[in-house]
């Protein structure tokens, strides 16, 4: 029997990622003095179903390499070793290595061997280097062997079984009497017992298999070579056997001695080498392996072009929502039944009946439609998720101290807002820690807490998701942007500008105050970019900041971007839908407001405002319908990139929700046009792209 | 619905028959006195022509876009973008639902003609290189000319009719 493994392999590397981040918070939020044994419990469990998932679907790089954190974390767990600080971040950096191997896997590429290899000696050294004196031995082996599966990659892995091998074990060789069944034994029983006393590696003999036609299922003609992981006595595992003893052959051997041998022959030096030779492997090693090194880049840049067609996109969904969903189906099942059974012999009568099937569909509609938008809800702990770390590494990059706290990571919004607003949070995030928060110094000079505090909080108001990064560092200072505004020529000198147009200056292209660059931020591409992803998914970006006392910069993020609310405008005889949430006011025009700048232009004013008058049938070419005498029609008054503006159009015809088509799947962009929705009647109607629509009557 | 299905199931049929030799299907179809043919394999389906929606400052030959099942599905007016008179579209009018892929993402569009006329056979050898008519009459969408019974059918390149719209997109 085959099954086709392939098609497990992609469930196999979601829950491998999700075991990665599973280790990783739980490594970050390990605190060395106090050590919570069940956040190590996660990690360790976290680390076994990955190794034993790697065994299953035959990726042994992957499933030896976890078997050497799992050691570590095993001893972790048991108290018999101290969770140092060091020991975290190699293990941290394990499972970064862990992430590339499989993203590599996942990709069909050939794993990055070397990188591997260096993690994997820092994890040995790790485990034998403070496990006594005995096993000094062992890390210089593994030094000196691992530029070895660098130069020819294929050896890597009987290396490593050599390596697991090392510990102690014992090899058996089982060869049941024809008679053993008759007995009521069943080795897999026994088998079953030995494994739970190490590991258990079993190699089957068939070759006195008699021919399927002769075969008598009571008798066993098959022997079994066994290798058996652990640190049990030889008594314990011969009383596993006591019972079989009358009906077998059996044997014994200790696995550790011909691996000394072994040992020694790869390790060059003589096994018993004081422990200072050690290093002095361990510095040949880079010299030994320059030229895999070189081809190593290569390889890494493929990867990161190739990851992105590979990425998947599912979702994994609470049941809970499933269930829902199903539940609003069967009412509208039920509904439709009800109305059908209303329309056969339909008489005036149950007009009522009708009716109220009618608004029941359509309240059971707007549910279904609830639901289901619902499923491609995530909480944004996804993408809060990651932070710690990157604050975590960060930070200890810059010599600061910084605590980070998360607020209202269970806050849902939709797949599509939380994939793409990860990058220009992780670059809000670097610019907060690397300019926001001062030098602990520093912080204690200014009468501040020696520990920073960078909080993200996420929390819904008002149909849309806000995403605030606060730092409690030095703030923004108002006159040294502007000074550097001016000498950028961004700015013109004599302009006076408000606190907030200030503070918009870091969006600028090419705006930086950083007195000098980091690798982390600084160079003036970035919050610019940043403005424009948050802008192209609907959202907006603001600054508060006090000198001294902080920055805080709020993200409004619309939660879904499939569904808009709009206002369906007339123009002519076509219907253009208008999105709600840039329309500040409607008013009706009267001759009184009109004014006409240079003969051409036309403003119209609102309150004490004079504002910008877009005529949508000039704009559009519209030619249908009857024209509007040129002071007839309304005014939407609405805001695109932070300018106001009046839409002239002949009618507004309802606020609704619709659903977001793109143009652009069979077409092309349209200026003006963002997308496009079905309206009820099954026409189409174009949504206007506000900001898109203000350029185009610049032009 | 109905046509629907059947056009689907002409494609297919059409499908099985053409991998035995070296024909190739053509659906043809008329515009004024011309007829033209396109790779039968592209032809999504026909329809009815019915109203589109305007879209806003595009060439006039781009009519607008359709509601095609939940798709926003563009409609080409294939005498306007020839350069034919224009004539009033009638229940008659025929939209031709074309696909064509460039990658692994396929667009549909829409392409109004006059009506269609027949389903054709042609030998790959019978097909004629399009003449150069030099700067007076583009050929860029035109494979090869073919004869059919005395007629003559220009074969239309489906790929390049929707990459011209992209172009055409950069420049304006």
């Amino acid at each position: 029997m085959s099954i086709d493994m392939s098609q497990f392999h992609q469930v196999f590397f979601e829950e491998c990622f999700e075991g990665l981040e599973a280790m990783e918070s739980g490594l970050l939020s390990l605190d060395i003095g106090d050590i919570d044994s069940e956040v190590i419990n996660t990690i360790f469990r976290a680390a076994h179903s990955i190794k034993g998932g790697s065994g299953t679907f035959g990726f042994t790089v992957v499933a030896e390499y976890t078997h050497i954190m799992e050691t570590l974390l095993d001893e972790m767990r048991d108290g018999r070793r101290q969770v140092t600080k060091p020991a975290v971040d190699v293990l941290l950096g394990s499972v970064d290595c862990l992430r590339e191997m499989l993203t590599s896997i996942q990709n069909e590429e050939e794993v990055n061997m070397a990188s591997a290899a260096k993690h994997q000696a820092a994890l040995e050294m790790e485990l034998h280097g403070t496990a006594g004196g005995s096993h000094a031995p062992a890390p210089a082996h593994h030094e000196a062997a691992a530029p070895t599966p660098v130069a020819v990659a294929a050896p890597e892995p009987e290396e490593e079984e050599d390596e697991i091998e090392e510990e102690q074990g014992w090899k058996i060789s089982f060869c049941p009497y024809l008679s053993l069944l008759r007995t009521g034994n069943d080795p897999v029983r026994l088998f079953r017992e030995i494994s739970e006393l190490g590991e258990l590696t079993s190699h089957a003999t068939i070759e006195d298999v008699v021919p399927f036609a002769e075969l008598d299922p009571e008798e066993c003609n098959i022997t079994w070579e066994l290798k058996l992981v652990t640190d049990a006595s030889e008594a314990a595992i011969k009383e596993i056997f006591s019972w079989v003893e009358d009906d077998c052959a059996i044997e014994f051997a200790p696995l550790a001695k011909p691996k000394k041998a072994k040992k020694s022959k790869a390790a060059a030096a003589p096994a018993p080498a004081p422990v200072a030779e050690a290093p002095k492997v361990e510095e040949h090693a880079p010299v030994a392996a320059p030229a895999p090194a070189a081809k190593k880049p290569p390889v890494e840049a493929d990867a990161s072009k190739n990851a992105a067609p590979k990425a998947s996109s599912s979702i994994r969904v609470d049941t809970d929502k499933i269930d829902t969903l199903i539940n609003m189906v069967g009412e509208v099942v039920i509904t439709q039944s009800m109305l059908g059974l209303v329309g056969e012999n339909f008489t005036m009568d149950k007009v009522g009946l009708l009716k109220r099937g009618l608004a029941q569909l359509e309240r059971h509609t707007r549910d279904l439609q609830q639901s289901v938008m619902n499923i491609r809800m995530l909480p944004i702990s996804f993408v809060f998720s990651r932070f710690p770390r990157l604050v975590h590494d960060i930070s200890t990059k810059l010599d600061k101290k910084i605590t980070l706290k998360l607020v209202g990571e269970n806050t849902e919004v939709d797949k599509a807002v939380v994939e793409l607003i990860n990058d220009p949070l992780v670059h809000l995030i670097r610019n907060s820690l690397d300019h926001g928060i001062e030098m602990p110094a520093d912080r204690i000079a200014a009468g501040k807490p020696e520990m920073g505090t960078i909080e993200l909080k996420a929390y819904h108001r008002g149909g849309h998701i806000v995403i605030e990064i606060v730092d409690d560092g030095r703030g923004l200072d108002k006159n040294k942007l502007l000074a550097k505004a001016i000498e950028k020529g961004l700015v013109e000198e004599t302009a006076i500008l408000s606190e907030k147009q200030i503070f918009e200056l870091i969006f600028m292209p090419g705006f930086s105050t950083a007195e000098q660059l980091t690798d982390i931020s600084g160079r003036g591409v970035g919050m610019d970019v940043v403005r424009r992803n948050i802008q192209s998914l609907g959202g907006n970006i603001d600054i508060i900041s006090e000198l001294g006392k902080g920055t805080t910069i709020a993200i409004h993020l619309p939660l879904t971007l499939a569904i808009l609310d709009g206002q369906s405008v007339a123009v002519g005889d076509e219907t253009y839908i208008v999105p709600l949430v840039s329309i500040i006011e409607s008013i009706n025009i009267t001759e009184k407001m009109l004014n006409k700048v240079a003969g051409k232009g036309e403003t119209f004013k609102l309150r004490n405002e004079y504002l910008p008058i877009i005529r949508m049938r000039e704009i559009f070419n519209v030619k249908s319908g009857a024209a509007t005498k040129p002071n007839e029609g309304v005014i939407v008054v609405v805001e695109g990139q932070g300018a106001l503006c009046g839409f002239l159009v002949d009618e507004l015809l309802g606020q609704q929700q619709v659903v977001i088509k793109s143009l652009e799947a069979n077409y092309r962009r349209v200026e003006g046009v963002s997308g496009a929705t079905i309206l009820g009647d099954g026409s189409v109607a174009l949504i206007l792209d506000v900001p898109g629509l203000v350029r185009l009557s610049v032009r | 619905m109905s046509q629907e299905n059947e056009t689907s199931a002409v494609v297919e049929d059409v499908a099985a028959q053409k991998s035995s030799d070296n024909t190739t299907q053509y659906l043809s179809f008329v515009l004024g006195k011309e007829e033209y043919g396109v790779d039968i394999l592209r032809v999504q389906e026909i329809r009815s022509w019915e109203p589109v929606s305007r879209v806003p400052n595009v060439p006039p030959y781009e009519k607008g876009v359709v509601n095609l099942r939940g798709a926003i599905v563009p409609i080409i007016d294939l005498r306007e973008r020839f350069a034919l008179s224009k004539v009033e579209y009638t229940p008659l009018t025929v939209v031709v639902v074309l696909q064509t892929g460039s990658g692994n993402h396929t667009r549909i569009m829409g392409v109004v003609v006059d009506s269609v006329s027949d389903v054709i056979s042609v030998e790959r050898n019978e097909i004629q290189g399009a003449p150069d008519f030099g700067t007076k009459v583009s050929n860029e969408f035109i494979n090869g000319l073919v004869s059919v019974s005395e007629r003559m059918v220009m074969l239309l390149d489906v790929d390049k009719l929707l990459t011209i719209e992209n172009l055409e997109q950069n420049e304006s």
